[in-house]
């Protein structure tokens, strides 16, 4: 079943490479903040200026 | 602080819109074709092309690499752009992937109607494919990444994890797969075998589940839903929490599709423990994507996107409430086999992929041409018909799942086996019917789709470069704990890319030193040969016209199950068997040990006419294999091919190979003759009958000769 290490390698390396990337984000601060990065999406930074359409507002255009 | 002005690229994901509709409807509408090919068995057309073993493969790599292939690249260019605030990284790239993305669809759907195919699922692209497919992925990765690191947003939205996750694994999971020697262009033999090869094949067909229909769905579901809605995520920190239970349980739980099967008893628990616990990272994310809409569900009764979206996430709730059920071995021992399955992916694939699918698309066309949908009215008419054809898709097919299952294990008060196989096949008829009008139903929706979002882009005018302004990323941002040895890690993604390619890479070259090892420590059954020149001619013609997409080859150890086919299949039985043919579907019996169970004219007459042996089946003709002649010359090819596996054929036999073959086909043409049939022995079916005849019979010999002794 030598099959197993070559699965349970590579599972095991891409679980590493996932954990490293946890590690990752959670040094570099990516979740100290788990509110703001949900409401700021739903903004889009449009430029100002007469020929825009739309404001900064989020707004839903899908009706 | 210096606001930057840039634009986002729409051109890139109006192509894949385009693309992932026009997939959509070529996938949805093969699909239909095989599902009425089971009602009307003329509806194959005779012809090699259009037979059900070759379409079910095209529907299959259709509907999931094409259409929604085609879907997440779309929703992942349109939501990654906007969450980092950058454009992305190459237009040149974009386009590279489109294009590329397209040849490789196109020239799967040639291959696979020409019978090239490797006969592992949802992996049957031929090796030349498969490397194509890997170099647009890396182009995919590189164009993600090189967006990531111009980002100007320093936090990186969950969704985007989600994406980062797909384009890891799904490039892993492909790579191990797809291992395989090229016999020729268009021929390949899969690395592992029997046991092995079925292992590594549910570790990905699993995973590719995980990571290619679920995680990029996901991260679309959370950048969509939100903007659908104009509200928050329910729970940002449930979102993060979800997301990394997910991705570390999923890639454990690939052995439950082989429950019962000859792999090795510990591993089927390992699948059933981690399938079993992935409901709960499964769940949280469909909680939070219901919970999202509290309060808004006034929004739901009038927004189109919004009604498609939340049908969508109830399907995927339920589709991964039932994944875990099936993975219990007791649930799986009714299941597994039967229509039941195909109900429970349908509920994933035309309920989550398709309805999430839609309902991005009904947002971004009218928002990327600046006006409005077309038509409410038929927008509204398509998610009625097409809620209406799950529903009559999938309760049949439960329906019939489980009907088929209870009658496979159905015994007489004498205990005799009730119902003969043919007859679990024929009550399958108006199931079979009620699915294609389900399927009807489904495919009609789209085409409305389609025609409404022609409609509205019409009307409006296409914003190619969509104006933006953000302010440039900002210094470095310094977390509040001490700095840390590895903070160099931290500063950019590049590093930490760069770092875990390497990583990766070590890990390929470990995983590769035991697939050397070609005796590993599967049982051998002493009395298994390899198979001779013509049973391997014969088998590459089982694989090319797709048999295992409705026969299986696994004998599971249920008295049900040996009292109908004979003894259980064990592990040592597979070990020549590049690829093996499992199966994953009983449309028709078992041939795991069919040798010796008909006379070679049966066989003939079965091809050329399956219902003057088995009145009332639904197995198409194969015709073209008494006309078609085999190559005999490229068996050289093949035996030296399986020579480099660790096949033991004795050195040399490459060269007598053609000669055997040969003279064993006479063997049969003389046995048909015998029965009256006239053929030459060079003929393919001749070949498959040698094939049909060997399978499962090694077994039978040792106990034979275990009798004598």
């Amino acid at each position: 079943m030598s099959v197993m290490f070559v699965l349970i390698s590579a599972s095991l390396v891409l679980a590493l490479a996932f954990l490293a990337a946890f590690i990752w984000s959670v040094r570099s601060g990516q979740y100290e903040d788990d509110f703001t990065p949900s409401v700021r999406m739903l903004f889009e930074e449009k430029p100002s200026g007469p020929a825009s359409e739309t404001n900064s507002q989020p707004n839903n255009q899908t009706e | 602080m210096q606001l930057e002005k840039f634009s986002y690229d729409n051109k890139i994901v109006k192509q894949f819109a385009y693309a992932t509709m026009l997939w959509g409807l070529v996938g949805m509408l093969v699909g239909l074709i095989a599902a009425l090919q089971l009602v009307f068995p003329a509806l194959n057309f005779d012809l090699p092309y259009t037979s059900f073993g070759r379409l079910r493969p095209i529907h299959t790599n259709a509907v999931i690499f094409a259409f929604v292939g085609n879907g997440i690249f779309m929703g992942v260019y349109y939501s990654l752009q906007r969450l980092l605030k950058a454009r992305m990284f190459s237009d040149f790239l974009s386009a590279i992937h489109f294009w590329g993305w397209q040849l490789i669809i196109v020239l799967a759907a040639l291959s696979l109607a020409l019978g090239y195919t490797t006969g592992k699922e949802y992996a049957e692209l031929e090796w030349p494919i498969d490397i194509l497919i890997t170099l647009i992925w890396v182009v995919f990765g590189w164009n993600m990444f090189g967006t990531i690191i111009r980002r100007r947003e320093r936090h990186l939205y969950v969704a985007i994890w989600f994406y980062i996750a797909t384009l890891v694994t799904v490039a892993m999971l492909h790579i191990v797969n797809s291992i395989e020697i090229p016999v020729t262009l268009t021929k390949s033999y899969s690395w592992y075998a029997g046991v092995q090869d079925a292992l590594v094949q549910w570790w990905y067909g699993h995973n590719a589940v995980a990571f290619f229909l679920t995680t990029p769905y996901l991260g679309l579901m959370y950048y969509f839903i939100p903007k659908a809605a104009n509200r928050p995520v329910y729970s940002y920190r449930l979102s993060i929490i979800h997301f990394w239970a997910l991705i570390f349980l999923y890639i454990w739980a690939g052995p439950h599709h082989l429950l019962y099967t000859a792999i090795p008893d510990w591993a089927q628990s390992l699948g059933v423990v981690f399938s079993f616990m992935l409901i709960a990272p499964s769940w949280g994310g469909m909680i939070n994507g219901l919970l999202t809409l509290r309060g808004a569900w006034d929004k739901v009764r009038e927004d189109i996107v919004l009604k498609f979206m939340v049908v969508a996430v109830t399907a995927y709730g339920m589709a991964t409430f039932e994944g875990p059920m099936l993975s219990l071995k007791n649930v799986n021992a009714i299941a597994h086999f039967t229509d039941w399955i195909v109900a429970h992916v349908h509920v994933g694939a035309l309920g989550w992929n398709g309805f999430l699918t839609f309902g991005i698309l009904y947002y971004l066309i009218p928002k990327m041409f600046n006006t409005r949908l077309h038509s409410m009215k038929l927008a509204n008419l398509h998610f009625w018909i097409g809620t209406l054809g799950i529903l009559l898709y999938a309760v049949p097919m439960y329906w019939a799942g489980f009907m088929q299952s209870s009658m496979w294990k159905d015994f007489t008060p004498e205990g005799q086996l009730k119902w003969q196989f043919l007859d679990t096949v024929t009550k399958m008829m108006p199931f079979y019917a009620a699915r294609a009008i389900g399927g009807t139903l489904y495919l009609t929706g789209v085409i409305i789709m389609t025609y409404n979002l022609i409609k509205t882009v019409k009307a409006g005018n296409f914003i190619a470069n969509e104006n933006a302004e953000a302010m440039a990323l900002q210094g470095e941002y310094h977390a509040h704990s001490k700095d840390h040895w590895h903070r160099w890690i931290e500063r950019k993604p590049v590093q930490f890319m760069v770092l875990s390619l390497v990583v990766v890479a070590i890990g390929g070259i470990i995983e590769f030193v035991p697939t050397f090892l070609v005796k590993s420590n599967i049982p051998t059954i002493s009395s298994v040969k390899p198979y001779t020149p013509l049973e391997l001619e014969g088998r590459d013609i089982y694989v090319r016209e797709g048999c295992y997409t409705c026969h299986s080859q696994m004998i599971r150890p249920f008295r049900s199950e040996t009292s109908r086919y004979g003894e259980y299949s064990k592990a040592g039985e597979f070990v020549y068997d590049h690829p093996f043919q499992w199966g994953s579907k009983r449309t028709g019996p078992d041939l795991a040990r069919e040798g010796g169970k008909y006379p070679d004219s049966w066989h003939y007459n079965h091809m050329l006419e399956p219902n003057s042996m088995s009145p009332g089946s639904i197995m198409p003709t194969y015709s073209w294999l008494l006309d078609n002649d085999f190559n005999s010359a490229g068996i050289k090819g093949k035996i030296r091919a399986m020579q480099t596996l660790g096949v033991p054929y004795p050195e040399g036999y490459e060269d007598m190979a053609e000669k055997d073959m040969m003279k064993q086909a006479e063997q049969v043409a003389a046995s048909l003759k015998k029965d009256g049939i006239e053929t030459e022995p060079g003929k393919e079916i001749v070949a498959l009958i040698s094939y049909l005849q060997r399978l499962g019979k090694d077994i039978k010999n040792q106990s034979k000769a275990e009798l004598k002794k």
